[in-house]
């Protein structure tokens, strides 16, 4: 098995999914020329051509309409947004056309695309290039919502986002583009829907996804190494199906639950998971379940502040030590 | 190069297509009459713009383009699916809410599709569906085919992102569209010149580089040429188009507004309702001797019993069954 980045396991998606279906193509800006903002899809203009990977103009509304047109038409459209935070000016796109057209057709039009691009906060970008957008798309019924967090998910969601027949929002990190990890070569597809246990453990179950999964796994070292408390990474990677069988399977097993994420408090991802755990797992549980997140607040450009703003192991091992009533 | 001008009339449609278009206006005429009677009884919900006065438009503009060209329009659309071919049986169930309807009951009078037409809905956000359509434009350029999309919408759309994006995008990539501006002259209840800094419509198309022309939208034969040459120059040379097509709606925005309200006046709808299309044609048509008042009257009555049979097979069709509730979510 090859170790790639995250950023050239994307690209070994994209290159392996256009060689492999004609139909699909790229659209968005920088992606070209420019080799993508973030190198996401370097060479890839070389081995396809512009008609196949396609540079716009700074007009997210547009181009994301653009594709969905396309898809309408039966094309396999990949929407690259610079980051998540351009792509607000979309939503209409994403939100009114993409996810309803299938429902408010009778079934007639699929509207088989990827909008795909960074998502979350990176280093001091302040606070309209450093937000999370998972609750925005993952509350709208149409759409598919997935965020991996090593480099082998991010080509295997994005490889099965590609070949979904629904508009499958792909958030990746983009503080996860230069992490490294083991990829399997070729055919190697992650089925969408599927949580993963990223590390093992019996006492708590630390719920996340994307970038958290990185916090979450430093948290379970510190709590085993100062602790002895064994926890267990439990990676969502999907967002929209959510697996809750996996999500009960483990709060079962652990009766103890701590949910991560970048995004704020209010409404956010984790509040839909603690409904899943109370509705179905009541009896179960040990503790209430608490969550971890962004402050509620725009992010701060202070170094010192950001800091503050953002979850962090130290709060997601604050967490877990309360619902294990060790403070 | 942008043409902002008119072309010089150099009129192309036989006489049986002019007969042909007769009958569709009269259908779109009978047709939203009796879907306004049909709202007011309260068996059409929601929201509901009829075509009532615009009628040349949809079948001026849809005489001059293929069955696989694509179509795609605003919420104001019920012409534009008749014309396309969708039953009016369909359409009409569509209204009502029933299973039988072209959208299965789903999409309501905003939201009329028929995939096989290539009619691409209906679509409710004003602008939303401009990018769609340069979308549909981008497919058939990638696939290499000789087909065309027109993608219809009003002049208030016209002050929406979304517009300037997507003839943008269209000029650029060189994409088969032409952009059907239905200038109503309101955009609900503000007049264009209210809102608007131009309000020359076609004046936009030198912003995209882009070929456009005004026409008399109450005059099928002039919208049916000028749409002929749209398509020729997306056909062959793959380059979009502008048309402002100045038309008029006789009724309110919706059936939830009043006739003609306050922004204007009830002589400025009598004044315009003096250019009716339908009327028009009909005279036209009877002076060349193409049809004499016999062969009107029995046009006419033939499709008030097409409409009226379209009603009945609303009115007795089913509900969707509650399943349907959460189908067509996802594909599979």
């Amino acid at each position: 098995m090859a170790t790639l980045t995250y950023r050239d396991a994307l690209n070994q998606a994209l290159r392996e999914e256009m060689q492999r279906d004609p139909d699909v193509f790229l659209i968005g800006e920088e992606v070209g020329v420019y080799q993508g903002a973030y190198k996401v899809s370097r060479g890839l203009l070389e081995e396809f051509g512009p008609t196949r990977v396609v540079d716009t103009p700074i007009a997210e509304l547009g181009f994301a309409g653009i594709g969905v047109g396309a898809a309408m038409a039966g094309l396999r459209p990949v929407v690259e947004f610079m980051t998540w935070n351009f792509a607000v000016l979309a939503l209409d796109q994403i939100v009114n056309s993409a996810a309803k057209i299938l429902y408010e057709s009778g079934g007639q039009i699929p509207i088989p695309i990827v909008f795909r691009g960074p998502n979350g906060a990176a280093l001091q970008l302040a606070a309209q290039h450093s937000q999370a957008w998972e609750s925005w798309v993952a509350h709208i019924p149409g759409l598919k919502v997935v965020a991996p967090a090593t480099p082998a998910d991010a080509k295997g969601l994005l490889k099965s986002a590609i070949r979904d027949n629904n508009p499958v929002i792909v958030l990746e990190g983009e503080m996860l583009y230069n992490v490294k990890g083991e990829v399997p070569e070729g055919e190697h597809v992650v089925p969408i829907g599927r949580a993963d246990v990223k590390r093992p453990g019996r006492d708590v179950t630390i719920v996340c996804h994307s970038k958290t999964v990185t916090l979450a796994l430093k948290a379970a070292e510190q709590l085993a190494e100062h602790e002895g408390v064994s926890a267990e990474v439990l990676d969502l990677r999907s967002l929209r199906p959510l697996d809750e069988a996996a999500i009960l399977e483990s709060v079962s097993r652990t009766n103890r639950a701590v949910v991560v994420e970048e995004g704020w408090p209010h409404a956010g991802i984790g509040a839909q998971v603690v409904d899943v755990i109370q509705r179905e797992a009541f009896d179960q549980l040990d503790a209430p379940v608490l969550r971890v997140t962004q402050a509620d607040v725009p992010m701060p450009y202070n170094k010192q502040l950001e800091r503050l703003a953002k979850p962090s192991a130290e709060r997601v091992v604050a967490a877990a030590r309360r619902v294990l009533y060790l403070d | 190069m942008a043409t902002a001008t008119a072309q010089p009339t150099n009129r192309s449609a036989s006489s049986d297509v002019e007969r042909q278009m007769l009958r569709q206006m009269l259908l779109i005429r009978h047709f939203e009459e009796k879907a306004a009677e049909a709202y007011a009884l309260g068996k059409i919900g929601g929201f509901c713009h009829l075509y009532i006065g615009q009628e040349a438009v949809a079948v001026g503009s849809l005489a001059a383009l293929r069955d696989d060209d694509y179509v795609i329009s605003s919420y104001r659309e019920h012409g534009q699916a008749l014309v396309r071919g969708v039953s009016p049986g369909a359409v009409m169930a569509e209204l009502f809410g029933k299973a039988t309807g072209c959208s299965k009951g789903k999409g309501g009078s905003m939201h009329l599709f028929d995939a096989g037409k290539r009619f691409m809905g209906g679509h409710g956000i004003v602008g939303g569906h401009i990018p769609l359509a340069a979308g549909l434009g981008f497919a058939i350029r990638y696939r290499g085919g000789d087909q065309v999309c027109i993608c219809y919408f009003g002049e208030a759309a016209v002050n929406i992102g979304a517009f300037h994006e997507a003839l943008n995008m269209a000029s650029v990539y060189k994409l088969p569209v032409i952009f059907c501006c239905e200038n109503n002259r309101y955009g609900m209840g503000t007049a264009f010149e209210r809102v608007a800094a131009v309000t020359d419509v076609v004046e936009h198309a030198c912003s995209y580089d882009m070929a456009a022309e005004l026409v008399d939208g109450m005059d099928a034969l002039a919208v049916y040429d000028a749409t002929r040459r749209a398509v020729e120059r997306a056909r062959k040379r793959g380059h979009p188009t502008l048309l402002e097509v100045r038309t008029y709606r006789y009724m309110g925005h919706s059936m939830s507004d009043p006739l003609h309200g306050v922004y204007r006046t009830k002589e400025e709808v009598e004044e315009q309702r003096k250019r009716d299309p339908i009327a028009q044609l009909a005279m036209k048509l009877k002076d060349e001797g193409v049809l004499d008042q016999t062969g009107l009257d029995a046009m006419d009555a033939e499709i008030r019993k097409e409409v009226e049979d379209a009603v009945r097979f609303a009115d007795e069709s089913p509900d969707p069954d509650p399943a349907e509730l959460t189908t067509h979510v996802l594909a599979d």
